[in-house]
């Protein structure tokens, strides 16, 4: 087992090789001159030159490659252009809330969404059923901006239950942080409800048609156990697996949501990057998100193993 | 009074006017007795035994009679009551025990389930409860196999894990359905010895459904014929098998494949169709970082195949049957040998160099349910191939229509989709897409073994037929003693990979030399009858 998850970690360090080097290659092939980006508009050449000379972008693009993968390993991502603090600061401060919303969304949707599912797939076909597939179409339809200034219009301006927008940290009280953290919650679990309901519904008819529910039943077991134990945690591959895509989703497309509550998150400092052609923070971004799809996938396929027996560690 | 008594009961689709699939169906079963239920699929055998148990699918609905057991209708019973009375009073096995196990649990833990739920015995007491049963039913190395998963145990051990969960609050009633038909014959012998043996110990009355006349001559004190739904006849078996009352019963009798080798036929010509030399395939996997074991599938394999003659490999599962066909169909590529298809070595061939080879040998699978596409209609499916191969769709779908009549079937349906077919009739479908090719051999994975044996005998008759006049080389593959000693003029035995033995099919099936054959022979069940003769082949001795 232990092996294993080494194994896994060894095969995800190509990965992320591959990334930066993307990454890298994205910025120099991008059309403009960091330097002059740097520099502004109003420098002489010998400014630039000199901007040019300690960047280091005269030398060779290999040797480029590897001091800046050498200054990454050592937690140096540069600084940003446009505020000109360290980058790796800049992202420490917009981590929380951004991990703060796409925790809260995923355990809110995976505590409604799967019991929804199971009853939905026990109960096929009946007004339960049809509610829960009902409410799954609504989530995948509405997009996400309409429903977020609905439940700002309804719970914030006419019932005055939440605040407009804003953000506060968990530290300072999780009462706080959840009343104000609860809005944007609610915005984005309609989509994740609706995505893990019907994986698991789906997975869970295929299942209760297998041998081995009918054998559960033969030996007298309350429905109760047969759904949980014998349905249920045979299809927990497929849920877990949209569980994880969906938190990697959360954290790299928080964007809209960031916006429309004015939380300062990563979405938001993404979209002031880009707009400000700030791109050490771009890059940091990008890498970033890489990086949590690779440790996402990789708790995923740990998770696999540990659910599934027939799965072995190769 | 009877332990289960079944009187007039019909089970129809629920909402369905006249859709009794089950009608009016009579039989009971006392203590410490076997009551074999006989019939062809659609009979309506397991749908009796689901109803007992009160397991039918929704869409079925039990509308008359009653299933009483120890004088109590299970009809009108409780999901509740009957949920109590399951495991403890009344048990069922399946036919296929690594899809009625759970996968992702420890068979330990499944077996000791029904404990925690039917008895008040703390978790140690139930767990010794449970070793002792997997002793019963000679599991061993009780304590390691108590932590396993079902993917870790062979065929025969979870079948035993399935008894074994059935029988551990002794109830009075087992239904085993079809519970030896996805076994090999040499585990089959043994779980038929097992649940004997068990049904003695246990004094348990025992509902055993089969299609399998074999398995009726070793196991049943009374036999029970259904067909489509309705009870044919039930005798003790000794007298079903002499003196049948009815003409469905005669002609399944009459349909079991015999276990004497056919008399040799004169060799009808010395040019060989297909040969293989020294055929190997070897796995050997891994990533990378890791390597897993070789698996050596298939070793050394050599055989020729004359022009309108019938070669079987036989084996059991396992042995690399299916291997030695894939390979020869370059469906997998061999590690080495060689494979002489008409003068040509295809072994090694590239998939280019192989295209113009593929139309001399094609191949016929054991479940037509599976190897039609379903969403295209059969005349498509059997053109297919010729088109592929440059014939003009009008000749094509001339020659397909021709071929659907040479198997038995109306000309029209080259418009008709698969699941508008029995599964005879797609078998027949699926050897018409094979002749299509015009080939010169034709490989038959387990083509018989998903039928039943009425029909089983059809496609038999038809193989046999088309042989004679196609003068096809037949590869025929096999696990069935009875299905080789009718059909084939050669046999090949494998076991793990390697042939046992090789040579004329009377003298491998009638007088084999290695202990394997021996083995396999004896275990085939009802070999000391001859059925189609409705005696003992003692008997026919004397």
């Amino acid at each position: 087992m232990v092996g294993y998850i080494v194994q896994r970690i060894l095969a995800a360090i190509p990965v992320m090789g591959f990334v930066a080097l993307f990454v890298f290659l994205l910025l120099r092939l991008t059309p403009g001159d960091p330097a002059a980006i740097l520099a502004g508009d109003t420098a002489t050449p010998e400014q630039l030159e000199a901007i040019r000379e300690s960047l280091g972008l005269n030398d060779p693009i290999f040797t480029q490659f590897f001091r800046w993968v050498g200054q990454l390993l050592q937690g140096d991502f540069g600084t940003s252009i446009l505020s000109g603090k360290p980058v790796i600061e800049l992202i420490g401060d917009r981590m929380e809330p951004t991990i703060s919303l796409a925790l809260t969304t995923i355990i809110l949707s995976v505590t409604i969404a799967v019991p929804l599912g199971v009853i939905a797939a026990w109960k096929q076909g009946t007004l339960i059923d049809r509610f829960v597939m009902l409410l799954s179409v609504l989530g995948f339809s509405v997009p996400v901006f309409v429903i977020g200034y609905l439940m700002i219009s309804l719970f914030s301006m006419e019932l005055k239950w939440f605040p407009v927008q804003g953000f506060r940290p968990i530290g300072d009280g999780v009462g706080d942080f959840l009343h104000r953290i609860a809005l944007p919650t609610f915005t984005l679990t309609l989509l994740y409800i609706a995505l893990i309901a019907r994986i698991t519904r789906t997975s869970m008819l295929e299942i209760l048609g297998d041998d081995y529910v009918r054998t559960a039943r033969a030996k007298g077991l309350p429905e109760s156990r047969v759904l949980m134990r014998h349905a249920l945690r045979n299809c927990s591959v497929p849920i877990i697996t949209v569980i994880g895509i969906g938190f990697a989703l959360i954290i790299s497309g928080v964007v809209v949501t960031e916006s429309v509550f004015n939380l300062p998150g990563l979405g938001r400092l993404t979209v002031d990057a880009v707009l400000s052609r700030d791109y050490p923070v771009i890059q940091a971004v990008i890498l970033l998100a890489s990086l949590i799809y690779v440790v996402i996938n990789l708790l995923i396929d740990i998770a696999y193993v540990l659910l599934d027996p027939r799965i072995r560690y190769a | 009074m009877s332990l289960l008594d079944i009187r007039n009961l019909r089970i129809a689709l629920d909402g369905v006017r006249d859709a009794d699939v089950v009608k009016g169906l009579d039989l009971s079963i006392e203590s410490g007795q076997t009551l074999c239920l006989v019939g062809e699929s659609g009979s309506g055998k397991s749908l009796t035994a689901l109803a007992t148990m009160g397991l039918l699918p929704p869409v079925l609905k039990a509308i008359a009679g009653s299933i009483t057991l120890k004088g109590e209708n299970l009809l009108e019973a409780s999901a509740a009551r009957l949920r109590d009375l399951r495991a403890t009073s009344m048990s069922m096995i399946f036919q296929e025990p690594m899809t009625a196990l759970n996968p992702v649990a420890r068979v330990g833990q499944q077996i000791e389930e029904v404990l925690e739920f039917h008895s008040d015995l703390s978790l140690s007491a139930r767990r010794s409860r449970v070793k002792e049963m997997m002793e019963a039913v000679h599991l061993p190395d009780v304590d390691k196999m108590y932590a396993s998963f079902p993917h870790q145990l062979s065929g025969g051990q979870r079948q035993r894990i399935m008894i074994a969960m059935a029988l551990v609050m002794r109830p009075q009633l087992l239904i085993a359905d079809e519970p030896t038909t996805a076994l090999d014959v040499t585990t089959q012998a043994q779980i038929l010895s097992l649940i004997r043996e068990l049904r003695e110990d246990q004094g348990a009355a025992v509902l055993f459904i089969t299609h399998d006349m074999g398995v009726v001559s070793e196991i049943a004190d009374d036999v029970t014929v259904l067909k489509l739904g309705e009870v044919m006849e039930t005798q003790g078996v000794d007298d079903l098998l002499r003196r049948p009352q009815t003409d469905y019963t005669r002609a399944l009798l009459r349909a079991v494949p015999s276990q004497v080798p056919r008399p040799p036929r004169d060799e009808q010509s010395d040019e060989v169709v297909l040969s293989t030399n020294a055929l190997s395939k070897t796995y050997s996997g891994g990533g990378w970082f890791t390597k897993t074991r070789e698996v050596r599938a298939a070793q050394d394999v050599s055989f020729s195949l004359p022009k309108g003659r019938t070669l079987g490999i036989v084996g059991e599962s396992g042995s690399g049957k299916t291997t030695v066909a894939r390979c020869i169909m370059r469906l997998i590529d061999p590690t080495s040998g060689t494979i002489n298809v008409g003068g040509t070595d295809i072994a090694m061939l590239s998939q280019k160099d192989l295209k113009p080879q593929r139309k001399k040998i094609q191949i016929v699978f054991q479940d037509p349910m599976r190897s039609l596409n379903p969403r295209i209609e059969i005349g498509q499916s059997i053109i297919e191939g010729p088109l592929n191969y440059g014939t003009a769709r009008d000749a094509a779908m001339a020659r397909a229509r021709e071929l659907l009549e040479l198997v038995g079937l109306p000309a029209s349906a080259v418009d008709r989709f698969p699941h508008q077919f029995s599964g005879g009739q797609r078998q027949r479908i699926a050897i018409a897409r094979a002749l299509a090719m015009d080939p010169d051999v034709l490989v038959a994975d387990e083509a018989v073994s998903a039928l039943d044996v009425s029909v089983q005998a059809q496609v038999l008759d038809l193989l046999a037929e088309l042989q004679e006049r196609f003068g096809l080389g037949i590869l025929f593959i096999t696990h069935d003693l009875g299905v080789a000693s009718q059909i084939c003029d050669d046999v090949l035995v494998m076991q793990n990979g390697r042939v046992v033995e090789y040579g004329p099919a009377g003298q491998v099936l009638g007088s084999p030399r290695q202990d394997y054959t021996k083995t396999l022979i004896k275990a085939a069940p009802g070999r000391h009858w001859d059925f189609a003769n409705f005696r003992p082949f003692a008997e026919a001795a004397e």
